[in-house]
């Protein structure tokens, strides 16, 4: 069978003790992110990208792919017993997951989590190794009007689930694609907006924004609200095994949650965050059992669902990039950043030219799974030591991290002005309540969108109607439209608006 | 007129100023036709949907009745200086400043300098735990950096090693 030799070809490269190492090292900053409220992928992600050039490009890969699964591991830990949400994706977790600990049964709560993730990124893992291939295929015929229109979609995707006003994240998404265009235009060699500064014909370095957003921006942010006393129990974490009636309800959750997030986290603009958020929906609308803890008041089936579902979804996220080359969020599309820095091109022609890049990254998902599980039930104990930590220790510590990751690279004294500036950009937007992560996302497809605009039009002379008129496009472009009339209903705006105020 | 989102409506008057600058600077470029797009052709077509975007912000935020007004509140100057200049420090004195003729005073010294900087902004600044943590975090760059990454950095003050 062709899968099972593309495995076995996958974990002959993830096996390797340099590849074990570095997914070791990815799943372990991830959980440690994850666990620390305040720190997020993104930016970590974003600080290790310049550590990583000096590896190889599988190596590099497994880290970074590492961190971000590792992170909705470690985002339950805090989630769980602080109340307060280590990573973004662990939002839902907080709401029955605090009170089974207030219950005193952080015990089984972690348990669930745990297990149910390490289900849901096996699982996700499988429909990754198994869907990539066809899909491949599929991209192969898809020409620029193609590319464009789907770019259109993830982007209008992205948006869609962005929490907040979704005109002020197509805005952002615009200034990003404009961001991405700075700098020498490939086609003609002008050097746009770079006002004579010779470092910007290069344009905007993306480490330097994504830095500068993402980790100064949100530090500074943090930095100035007081700082809230924490009710963290840290003691009393004992008998971490769920009950068999536990099992009996929270089995049928994981399920649930692992087959949303796999479906959510192929979609542009899905991944972890989104799927979590539906899969605890969904566990709200179905029945209680008789006997069974309410929602809200430390159901099981209300940690193992979410939980499953962002595990599921970090997994499946991956498709589109290694599949279409187009990253469906923010972390992807630093992966896409990784990819380019290791000379690597995102795309179709990925799982030809570079196999073992490809499965080796897919196998190293499922042995990183595997540590994680590790990682997190029977050495709990030492996460919830770290939540204890004050944030004042810990901002010095992502400050430097951040500064080493800039500078690592290129000694490059202009970059320490323009971190500094999108650092204060990054702080602003957060006032101004504008997310950031349409930036990002517009920054890294800017140029691809503009190239394959103008070679649509190219062959079409110009003429706009290819778009709709080539069937494939057309559909990509429709289900765009679809997706904002669907948003802008008045009954799902006051829904949608409802779901990002309450959490 | 009044006001009624703060966030908003400065939101939007950021887009528009923005949107329409880049369109501006796009006419500087040649345009072309969509057949055959010249370098400013995209940017102006971005940089317009993005001026009337902020528009539309702006003008939703002075008729759309918010409770509160949506204040944007006041900045956060003191961790925008100490945070934003802990990393301008760091990258001077690790980088040096060729300009002035500053060469590089070496990782060590740098990640100090940081810390102490970065840690003004909390709202405890006990010196001596400040120190420590400087060397803590001295140790964890050397292993991870300098012996496991093999990055290429000075460690010491050029000025002091030669």
């Amino acid at each position: 069978m062709d899968l099972m030799s593309n495995l076995a070809l996958g974990f002959s490269v993830a096996a390797t003790p340099l590849n074990l190492v570095y997914c070791f090292i990815g799943c372990l900053l991830g959980t440690l992110i994850g666990v620390l409220p305040g720190v997020g992928p993104v930016a970590t992600i974003a600080m290790l990208l310049p550590a990583t050039y000096a590896l190889p490009p599988v190596a590099a890969l497994i880290m970074l792919a590492g961190i971000y699964y590792g992170a909705q591991y470690g985002g339950s830990t805090t989630a769980i017993l602080v109340n307060l949400p280590g990573e973004a994706s662990s939002v839902v977790t907080t709401i029955d997951g605090y009170q089974m600990a207030r219950r005193g049964r952080a015990g089984p709560a972690l348990a669930a989590a745990g297990l149910g993730s390490f289900f849901a990124g096996c699982v996700g893992t499988m429909i990754l190794a198994a869907f990539a291939p066809p899909l491949t295929e599929l991209a192969f015929k898809f020409g620029p009007a193609e590319y464009f229109s789907l770019m259109v979609l993830g982007l209008i995707g992205a948006v869609v689930l962005a929490s907040g006003s979704l005109i002020k994240a197509v805005a952002m998404i615009i200034l990003g694609l404009l961001m991405g265009l700075i700098g020498t235009d490939v086609n003609s060699g002008v050097a746009r907006f770079s006002f004579d500064i010779p470092e910007l014909t290069d344009g905007v370095g993306f480490v330097v924004i994504a830095m500068g957003v993402f980790g100064y921006g949100e530090i500074i942010s943090n930095l100035s609200l007081p700082e809230e006393d924490r009710e963290v129990f840290t003691s009393g974490v004992t008998g971490l095994f769920p009950t068999a009636e536990d099992f009996k309800n929270m089995i049928p959750a994981v399920l649930r949650g692992t087959a949303l997030g796999s479906i959510l986290g192929v979609l542009p603009g899905g991944g972890a965050l989104l799927a979590a958020f539906a899969a605890y929906t969904v566990e709200k609308k179905t029945k209680l059992r008789p006997g069974e803890v309410p929602f809200g008041q430390g159901n099981i089936r209300g940690v193992a669902a979410p939980e499953s579902a962002n595990n599921a979804g970090a997994q499946t996220s991956f498709i589109p990039l290694l599949t279409l080359g187009i990253p469906p969020n923010a972390v992807m599309a630093l992966m896409v950043g990784a990819m380019t820095i290791h000379n690597v091109q995102p795309g179709p022609q990925v799982m030809t030219s570079n196999p073992e890049l490809f499965w080796g990254l897919i196998a190293s998902m499922w042995l990183g799974n595997l540590m994680l599980i590790i990682l997190n039930l029977p050495l709990i104990g030492m996460w919830i030591k770290l939540l204890t930590v004050p944030y004042r220790f810990l901002f010095p510590a992502i400050i430097l991290f951040c500064a080493v990751g800039v500078y690592s690279t290129n000694n490059n004294s202009f970059d320490i002005w323009m971190v500094a500036v999108f650092g204060f950009i990054g702080y602003v937007f957060v006032k101004l309540g504008c997310e950031p992560q349409p930036l990002l996302l517009g920054f890294i497809l800017g140029p691809m969108m503009e190239e394959n605009l103008r070679r649509a039009l190219l062959l079409s002379r110009g003429d706009w109607t290819v778009f709709v008129t080539r069937p494939l496009s057309g559909s990509l472009l429709f289900v765009a439209l679809i997706l904002l009339v669907i948003v802008l209903l008045p009954s799902v705006k006051s829904k949608r608006e409802e779901a990002f105020v309450e959490e | 007129m009044n006001i009624k989102s703060q966030k908003d409506f400065f939101s939007g008057l950021m887009f528009l100023i923005i949107g329409g600058g880049f369109a501006f600077g796009a006419t500087s470029y040649s345009v072309g036709t969509a057949a055959r797009m010249g370098p400013g052709y995209f940017p102006l077509l971005l940089g317009v949907l993005l001026a009337i975007l902020g528009a539309f912000v702006l003008f939703f935020s002075l008729v759309v009745e918010r409770p509160d007004h949506d204040p944007v509140g006041s900045f956060a100057w003191g961790p925008i200086l100490y945070v934003l200049g802990a990393n301008i420090s760091f990258g001077i004195l690790l980088v040096g400043l060729p300009s002035i003729g500053l060469p590089s005073s070496g990782l060590f010294v740098s990640i100090f300098v940081l810390t102490l900087i970065a840690s003004k902004a909390g709202d405890k600044f006990i010196l001596y735990e400040v120190l420590i943590l400087g060397a803590i975090l001295s140790l964890i760059c050397y292993l991870a950096f300098i012996l496991l990454l093999k990055l290429q950095m000075p460690m010491w003050p050029v000025y002091i090693t030669g």
